[in-house]
C-alpha cells in the first residue's frame, strides 16, 4: 500500500505548482484524519489496529486527491469519518467493505457540501506563486472545471476558456487546468500506474478497458453529431485517469478474475460516459466505480478460473 | 530461454537457496547407537511388525510386513536389537507407533555387489521392487511397484523421471544425478523393461546444469541398448516437479482431475526412487537409507548426508556441530510443501528429502491478516483453482462447501501462501477443507 501512496506523490508535489500550498496541507489534513479514523474505529469496533498497513494512509491521499483545492479544511476530516469509518469498518471491515471507501467520503461532501464540493476550484498559478491562496478568500480566484465549462457553455465556451489544439492537450496532460487536487496531471498519474503495472500491483485490464471505453463512447456520443466527439480530452479530464489507475483497482471493491475485470472496467466506463453525457453531473466516474463496485463479486461468481483439466468422463 | 519446457499456468519464484548445499559431496553418516523406525512410512497401510523386543535382527532383515492393503515390507536399516515396540514423535500424527533398534556396532556391514539383472522377467523385477519396500522417494511416498503396474486398459508409452527438485535448498536429487547418473539410468532401464516401454525422459531444472550434463553423457551411453532416453531442461519455476505439471511441460499431456499419469500414458517415478530400483534390483539392497539435505542458515554445517532411515533429527545434529541460536524454525522437508517440526527427536523416514533450519531472515513469522482479494493466488495456482475462496469459506465455517473451488484438486504446492500479501496460511486452509469438504 505504500508502494502506492508513494506512486502518488508526484503528482501531489506538482498540485502544489498548479494550485500552491494548500493542496499539501489538504491532503496532509485528510491522510492524517484518515489513520487516526481507522485506529479510533478498530479500537472502538474491538478489532486488530492495522493503520501502519498503509491502506488507510493511501484512502487519505486519494480523498484529497478528489476533493477541489480551494475547500476548507474541514471537510476531509468529515470525509475520512465516512471512509474509513462508515464505509470500510462498517460496510464490511478490511477485505469485505463493498464500496471503495474513498470514493464514498466523495460521494458524502458531495451531498453534504454541494456548493464548496463544485465550486470551489482553483485557477492554475502563474509562475511560482505557490502562497498566493494563503490568506485570501479562495472563491476570489475560482475558476470551474473543464467539463462544468463544457456541460454549461458547449464547446464554444470550452475554446474560449482552455484553447485548444495541441496546447490544449499539452496543458492538460502536464496538468495545468482548475481540477480536484490529484486528478489533473495524466502523465505523473500514468508514470505512477506504469510503475505499478511493473511491479505487479495492478494489470492493465481495469484501467485500459475502463479508458478505451470512455475514449470510445464519448468519441462516438460526445459530439454533436455522431462520431465527432473529442476521445483524448475525455480521457484527460474529469478524473478518469485517476479513478481508473488508482481507484477502480482497489482489490477488496474490485474482480478478481481477468474477464471479470474487463467487463468491470467497461461498465465503469460506460456509467462514466452516461453520468457526463446525460446526468447532472459534468464528471462520472466516481458514481460510476461506487455504481460498479457491489457488482465485482457478483461478475467473479460469474466468471471462474480455468480448471488444470477437468475430470476424465466430465462431471463438476 | 524461451526453448525451456515448462507448465504454462501459475507457478511462483521463491528464492533458490540452494548454494549452502549444491557443491557438497554426499557424506555418510556414521550409524547411531539407536534407529526409530516408523511402521507407517507412506500413504497406504502401516506396517505390523515381524519381529519381537530384545530379538536381534542382521541388516536388511524384514522387520515389517503389510498384512492388507497398499504397502511394502520394512527393513532392518543396521544389525541390532529390537529395544522397543512403541510409539515415536512424528511430524504430522503426533506419535505414531515404531520399531526402535539399538544398534551393533560389531556386527560386520553387509556389502551389496551387483548382480546382472536382464535375465529376469517383468514380473521378477516387480517383485524386487516391492520386497526391497520402495515407495516413491519425491516426498508424496506412494509405493512403487504400484506405480510399475498400471491398470490393463491403459496405454502407458512413456516413462518420466523426475529431477526437477524445484522446491528450494533441496539438493538431494542434484547430488545423486552428479555422483550416480549410471545408476540412475540403470534403475531406468530396469522400470522400462517392467513397464514392457522403451521412451524415457528426464526433465531436470535449469539451475542444475552440471547434474543435467551429467545425465546427458549417462543417458547417451545407454540409449544405444534398445531404448531411448533423454535428458530434456526445464525451466526454473515452483512447481516444475509437480507430477501434473512436469507431465504437461515433458509430454504436453494434461492429467485430468482424480486421475493417474497412467490416464494419458505416462509413469513418473523420481530420479532418487529410480536408483533405489536400481539398488534394490541389481544389488538385492532394501531400501534402508536415503540422502537428506540438511540445510538452512541455522545449523552449524550443512551437507547432503547419507542416513538410515530411522536417524532421529537430534543425532543428524550432533553429527553436524550443532544448531546455531538463531534457529527460529526446524522444517522436514522443503519451505514449501515440508512441515515444520516442535522436536528434534522426530525420526528420518522414507519421505524426508530434506530437513531445514531456519532463522528469522529466511522464514516470514508475520501474522496473517484477512483476504484483501487481490487475487494473486488465482494468478499463482499451477491447477486453476481459487484459494482465496477456500480461505475465506474456511473461515466462515463453511469448509463443506468448498468443492466448488476445486479443493480435491490441489495438491498443495503452496504457491498460494507464497504469493499472499496478506501472508494467509491457504494450505492450512485447504487441508481443513478437504477434511470437510463433500465431494
Amino acid at each position: 500500500m505504500w508502494t502506492v501512496v508513494s506512486c502518488l506523490m508526484p503528482s501531489l508535489v506538482v498540485s502544489v505548482f498548479i494550485f500552491g500550498i494548500q493542496t499539501l496541507l489538504i491532503t496532509a489534513v485528510s491522510v492524517i484524519s484518515c489513520m487516526a479514523v481507522e485506529m479510533v474505529s478498530q479500537k472502538l469496533l474491538g478489532r486488530p489496529v492495522t493503520v501502519r498497513d498503509g491502506s488507510a494512509a493511501l484512502t487519505g491521499v486519494l480523498l484529497a486527491f478528489i476533493i477541489p483545492p480551494g475547500v476548507s479544511y474541514l471537510l476531509p476530516v468529515l470525509g475520512a469519518v465516512m471512509a474509513i469509518y462508515i464505509a470500510k469498518h462498517l460496510l464490511g471491515g478490511i477485505g469485505y467493505n463493498i464500496f471503495n471507501p474513498a470514493l464514498m467520503g466523495r460521494a458524502f461532501l458531495l451531498a453534504t457540501f454541494p456548493v464548496a464540493m463544485t465550486t470551489s476550484w482553483l485557477q492554475p498559478l502563474d509562475g511560482m506563486a505557490v502562497f498566493s491562496h494563503i490568506g485570501t478568500g479562495a472563491d476570489t480566484v475560482s475558476a470551474a472545471t473543464p467539463l462544468a465549462v463544457m456541460k454549461a457553455q458547449g464547446m464554444a465556451g470550452f475554446i474560449q476558456a482552455f484553447g485548444s489544439g495541441s496546447s490544449l492537450y499539452g496543458s492538460f496532460f502536464l496538468g495545468w487546468r482548475p481540477g480536484c487536487i490529484g486528478e489533473t496531471s495524466g502523465l505523473l498519474l500514468v508514470s505512477g500506474g506504469l510503475f505499478l503495472l511493473y511491479k505487479r500491483y495492478i494489470t492493465w485490464h481495469i484501467p485500459v478497458s475502463i479508458l478505451a471505453t470512455i475514449a470510445v463512447l464519448t468519441w462516438i456520443f460526445g459530439g454533436k453529431t455522431l462520431f465527432t466527439g473529442d476521445p483524448l480530452l475525455a480521457v484527460l479530464s474529469g478524473g478518469a485517469i485517476l479513478g481508473a489507475i488508482y481507484m477502480a483497482t482497489d482489490y477488496v471493491t474490485s474482480p478478481t478474475n481477468k474477464t471479470s475485470q474487463l467487463l468491470y472496467g467497461m461498465g465503469i466506463g460506460a456509467l462514466t460516459v452516461l453520468i457526463r453525457l446525460k446526468g447532472g453531473y459534468p464528471e462520472g466516474i466516481c458514481y460510476a466505480i461506487l455504481l460498479m463496485n457491489p457488482i465485482s463479486t457478483v461478475l467473479d461468481g460469474w466468471f471462474k478460473p480455468k480448471r488444470f483439466a477437468p475430470p476424465a468422463g466430465g462431471g463438476q | 530461454m524461451n526453448s525451456l519446457l515448462t507448465f504454462p499456468k501459475g507457478g511462483v519464484h521463491p528464492p533458490e537457496s540452494k548454494d549452502l548445499t549444491a557443491t557438497l559431496v554426499i557424506e555418510r553418516m556414521p550409524v547411531p547407537d539407536e534407529l526409530e523406525i516408523i511402521l507407517g512410512q507412506h500413504i497406504g497401510a502401516p506396517c505390523a511388525p515381524t519381529v519381537k523386543k530384545r530379538e536381534s535382527v542382521i541388516e536388511g532383515a524384514r522387520i515389517g510386513e503389510v498384512a492388507k492393503g497398499l504397502g511394502v515390507p520394512l527393513h532392518a536399516p543396521v544389525a541390532g536389537l529390537i529395544k522397543d515396540i512403541g510409539m515415536s514423535a512424528h511430524p504430522l500424527r503426533v506419535k505414531v507407533p515404531s520399531i526402535t533398534i539399538a544398534t551393533d556396532h560389531t556386527a560386520v556391514s553387509v556389502s551389496f555387489d551387483p548382480h546382472p539383472w536382464q535375465r529376469l522377467s517383468a514380473e521378477e523385477l516387480l517383485a524386487k521392487v516391492h520386497d526391497a519396500g520402495i515407495i516413491g522417494i519425491g516426498g508424496a511416498g506412494f509405493p512403487s511397484h504400484v506405480k510399475l503396474k498400471p491398470p490393463a486398459d491403459a496405454a502407458v508409452d512413456t516413462l518420466l523421471l523426475n529431477g526437477a527438485e524445484c522446491e528450494p535448498y533441496i539438493t538431494a536429487d542434484h547430488r545423486q544425478m552428479l555422483e550416480h547418473p549410471q545408476e540412475i539410468i540403470e534403475g531406468a532401464k530396469i522400470i522400462l523393461k517392467i513397464l514392457g516401454i522403451t521412451t524415457c525422459r528426464i526433465g531436470i531444472e535449469n539451475n542444475k546444469p552440471d547434474a543435467i550434463a551429467a545425465m546427458d553423457k549417462a543417458a547417451r551411453e545407454a540409449s544405444s541398448q534398445g531404448c531411448s532416453i533423454s535428458v530434456e531442461t526445464l525451466r526454473i519455476k515452483y512447481p516444475q516437479g509437480s507430477e501434473k505439471q512436469l507431465i504437461q511441460a515433458l509430454t504436453g499431456r494434461k492429467v485430468p482431475s482424480m486421475s493417474l499419469p497412467s490416464a494419458v500414458g505416462v509413469v513418473v517415478h523420481n530420479v532418487a526412487t529410480a536408483r533405489a530400483i536400481y539398488e534394490a534390483v541389481a544389488l538385492n539392497k532394501p531400501f534402508c537409507e536415503k540422502v537428506v539435505t540438511i540445510s538452512g542458515g541455522g545449523i552449524a554445517r550443512p551437507a547432503n548426508l547419507l542416513v538410515k532411515i530411522g536417524t532421529r533429527v537430534s543425532d543428524i545434529v550432533r553429527h553436524l556441530g550443532g544448531i546455531k541460536s538463531e534457529v527460529v524454525k526446524v522444517v522436514m522437508g522443503g519451505p514449501m510443501m515440508g512441515f515444520a517440526v516442535s522436536s528434534l527427536d522426530v525420526p528420518v523416514t522414507k519421505t524426508t528429502s530434506s530437513v531445514l533450519f531456519l532463522t528469522e531472515r529466511e522464514i516470514d513469522n508475520r501474522p496473517h491478516s484477512q483476504c484483501i482479494r487481490c487475487g494473486w493466488c488465482l494468478d499463482a495456482c499451477p491447477m486453476g483453482l481459487e484459494p482465496k475462496e477456500i480461505g475465506v469459506y474456511v473461515e466462515a465455517d463453511r469448509a463443506e462447501d468448498t468443492a466448488q473451488f476445486g479443493v480435491f484438486d490441489c495438491f498443495e504446492c503452496g504457491s498460494c501462501a507464497y504469493i499472499c500479501p496478506a501472508k494467509r496460511p491457504l494450505v492450512q486452509f485447504v487441508r481443513l477443507a478437504k477434511m470437510r469438504a463433500k465431494r
